[in-house]
């Protein structure tokens, strides 16, 4: 069988949660799922989910999708917390700490 | 809230590119724009190193690696061949830097835009060879700092004005030019369905802010690109038809603030940065009258 | 079961018959920039696809470094290609040819051994091509237009053998060959489809199956067994190179026996080993010596890349002297050919070996040279000795 110089496993396989110094954490109370932080996202590290898994206070907001960090993938880099319209990404700490 | 661009990804996390990359986010918007039929074929580049070392890819479209100088090539085979085989639905972009487009990659470039292949070629603006560790291109704009136009003892950046490709692809006479930049992922999508119509070469080139080598923080990555459009340094456009659109008009914000935000900039003083207001002003009123010219004929 | 010896039937140059047996190979695409005396290859294969004589799609890049670039993509997008070039235009193709071997791409292309400048010179020598023995690329010299047709052909049989995937550079020397007219044998069609079957290349770009086609690898990563298999394969594509040389005199009647030519060694004392149409004049001088009974032979090397040593050791078995006729520049080292040949019998063979330096830029290498190379190799001169060399005045 020839060698041939392919790539074909999905980077999914490589976690980047090691690279966070800041985490990023969604006020789901203050968030109107307006998806700005996903869409800004260079780590493709949001997953959307049925809104009605999340709490809000107000029921409009609870019916829509919203966004979910996946901590697997963010690296931190806070674009998220810079561009929410309605400042609801809080950056703190990791304290996680990878080995 | 209705999603502003589409909701498929075809680049998977888990990649290797730096803290708040807009390289990343660019082909990040293309593929959304452009879909899984899509072949894409990157140089030595950031983005050759992004999706990670074998045996790992993270684009879910085929991706071929090639030397730095070939892309416009390689596309140009790409698209022969797969019209030989009946897949003139599938698109053929190249995928390259401004090192790899501006300067290394230039001719094969230009000779894929000339012979007319139905390709895209989208050029990701950092400004600079900055997967090398940030030195000097054809596209780093007057007045930066890299590690070939060092700060030294006089307060030294870069001398000569950005080299912008898309005005000379417009010059020579590529049926679609424009270009774009990640703080407006709907303009930039926007603009590839646009060029999807077209049959023929396009090319587009995205300003894409690298936090690493312009020396500001990652979070401000979108930030600084929406500045470089509003302050008029970086002006988004459309070129199709022969008629020329200004797609973003700049708002009232100062080339003074976009280039404090930016730590490549500090070397400049007064004079440096009023060079750079004029470039600016110059560079508008050149697109603005080519916008009247090939609109009124 | 040998088919008979073909008739000619066609009269044409080097170049003509090399563009015939790209056409006869049913080449999907082909790209080339011209560079003489390289240009009549490409200008007849432009004229074919004019023509619709043949179903390619022709693309006319702006440097040989996009010619191969865009055969590089087309061939891994699945359709067989070709290029060719010469000399230094061969040379900006440098860094596509690692890549193209690297990807194990079964490209075939045609190169016109050309000299390098300054000063500019048009005419024929190897120093283009023996500069590429490191890029992956099997390489044949050949001797006649005829050779040079059967090659392509050839080429592509080995470079797509699922034991091989190397792509594979098919020599002519300027104007001797590519530009010189002689009777030719044009199979047919038929023929040719039933020797030569359509390209499978199993990993070609398929959007179902995503990857990354050459990526990167880390040290600890799969590169050096990739570069190990890559040399295993060219090693072992003597089975496969031999065997379809063996198929294709079955089927078409003409022997090329292999990576290497014997004339005249069954009893040989005395033997020179050389390449290209050279090769044909040191024939004539070695029958001229027979009839005067001198018992001396030659050894024509077909492939330089796979090197064939072992064909070399069995072949000069038993030899009192050999000698290794180089037409290309070699700094301090022996010669590109000598080096390898003498490394081929380090530790198989004692006997003495003379180098020789000759027809650098395309200058005559005349029957009477041969007569004094043959001389030295008697005389057991080792070292390396320029012919045909004028003194500085």
């Amino acid at each position: 069988m020839i060698l041939a110089p392919l790539a074909d496993r999905s980077s999914r396989a490589n976690h980047t949660d090691s690279w966070r110094i800041l985490k990023p954490e969604i006020k789901y109370d203050k968030c109107i799922r307006c998806m700005i932080c996903w869409k800004f996202c260079p780590d493709n590290a949001f997953t959307v989910v049925s809104g009605e898994e999340l709490e809000s206070p107000n029921p409009r907001v609870a019916a829509l999708e919203a966004p979910v960090i996946d901590y697997d993938y963010c690296k931190g880099c806070g674009i998220c917390a810079n561009e929410c319209p309605e400042k609801c990404i809080e950056m703190g700490i990791e304290t996680k700490m990878v080995i | 809230m209705p999603f502003s661009i589409p909701e498929q990804e075809l680049m998977e996390p888990g990649h290797t590119a730096c803290h708040g990359c807009g390289a990343t986010l660019s082909m990040r918007y293309v593929l959304k724009a452009l879909g899984k039929d899509t072949v894409i074929s990157v140089p030595a580049a950031c983005w050759a190193v992004i999706p990670g070392a074998m045996p790992n890819r993270t684009l879910d479209v085929p991706m071929v690696y090639t030397p730095f100088a070939a892309t416009g090539a390689v596309i140009s085979g790409l698209r022969e061949a797969f019209d030989i085989q009946g897949k003139e639905d599938f698109n053929v972009v190249g995928f390259a830097g401004d090192g790899g487009t501006a300067d290394i990659g230039l001719q094969s470039l230009s000779g894929a835009m000339e012979r007319g292949h139905n390709v895209f070629y989208f050029m990701y603006d950092n400004e600079g060879y900055m997967n090398t560790g940030v030195q000097r291109s054809g596209s780093t704009p007057y007045g930066a700092i890299t590690t070939t136009t060092p700060i030294g003892k006089d307060r030294n950046f870069k001398k000569q004005n950005k080299k912008v490709v898309a005005d000379l692809m417009m010059a020579q006479g590529v049926p679609y030019v424009a270009t774009a930049t990640i703080a407006y992922p709907e303009d930039l999508i926007r603009k590839v369905n646009n060029a999807k119509k077209i049959n023929g070469p396009k090319f587009i080139q995205i300003l894409s802010p690298c936090p690493v080598g312009w020396y500001f923080p990652p979070e401000k990555s979108i930030e600084v690109s929406r500045l470089a459009v509003q302050s008029g340094i970086f002006p988004l456009y459309e070129f199709q038809n022969g008629v020329l659109k200004v797609t973003k008009q700049p708002r009232p914000v100062s080339v003074r603030e976009y280039l404090s935000m930016q730590n490549r900039f500090r070397s400049l003083d007064e004079d440096d940065i009023k060079k750079i207001e004029k470039y600016a002003e110059e560079r508008m009123e050149y697109l603005i009258g080519k916008e009247k010219e090939t609109q009124s004929s | 079961m040998q088919a008979m010896q073909k008739k000619y039937n066609a009269i044409m140059t080097g170049n003509e018959a090399v563009a015939v047996g790209a056409k006869l190979a049913r080449v999907g695409f082909i790209s080339a920039y011209p560079i003489t005396p390289q240009t009549t290859i490409v200008e007849k294969l432009a004229e074919m696809v004019s023509n619709r004589e043949i179903q390619a799609r022709y693309v006319e890049v702006e440097s040989e470094h996009s010619a191969l670039a865009a055969t590089f993509a087309s061939e891994l997008a699945g359709v067989r290609s070709y290029t060719a070039t010469s000399s230094h235009g061969l040379l900006y193709m440098h860094e596509m040819l690692h890549w193209t071997a690297g990807m194990r791409l079964p490209v075939v292309m045609s190169v016109v051994n050309r000299a390098l400048g300054p000063p500019w010179n048009i005419w024929t020598e190897q120093t283009d091509t023996m500069n590429q023995k490191e890029t992956g690329w099997m390489q044949v010299y050949c001797e006649s237009n005829q050779e040079a047709l059967d090659t392509i052909l050839m080429g592509y049989r080995i470079a797509e053998s699922n034991d091989v995937m190397l792509p594979i550079m098919s020599m002519e020397d300027a104007f001797v060959l590519s530009h010189t007219s002689e009777p030719v044998n044009i199979p047919e069609q038929d023929e040719v489809d039933a020797f030569l079957p359509s390209l499978d290349l199993k990993y070609r770009i398929d959007n179902n199956r995503p990857m990354g086609y050459g990526s990167y690898s880390t040290p600890d990563g799969p590169f050096m067994e990739l570069k190990v298999d890559m040399m295993e394969s060219m090693k072992n594509s003597r089975q496969t190179i031999n065997r379809v040389t063996s198929e294709f005199r079955d089927a078409f009647g003409r022997d090329y026996s292999g990576m290497i030519e014997k004339y005249a060694m069954d009893d040989a004392d005395y033997a020179l080993i050389a390449s290209g149409t050279l090769a044909s004049t040191g024939k004539y001088v070695v029958k001229k010596m027979r009839e005067s009974g001198k018992k001396v032979g030659l050894i024509r090397l077909r492939f330089f890349r796979p090197f064939p040593d072992r064909e070399i050791v069995d072949a000069t078995r038993g030899l009192k002297g050999v000698g290794v006729l180089d037409r290309s520049v070699s700094f301090s080292a022996s010669g590109s050919v000598v080096s390898e040949v003498k490394s081929a019998l380090y530790g198989n063979s004692s006997i003495p070996v003379t180098g020789f330096v000759a027809g650098l830029g395309g200058r005559d290498v005349r029957v009477e040279d041969f007569y004094k190379m043959f001389d030295y190799i008697e005389k057991g001169k080792t070292g390396k000795y320029y012919i045909g060399w004028k003194e500085a005045q």
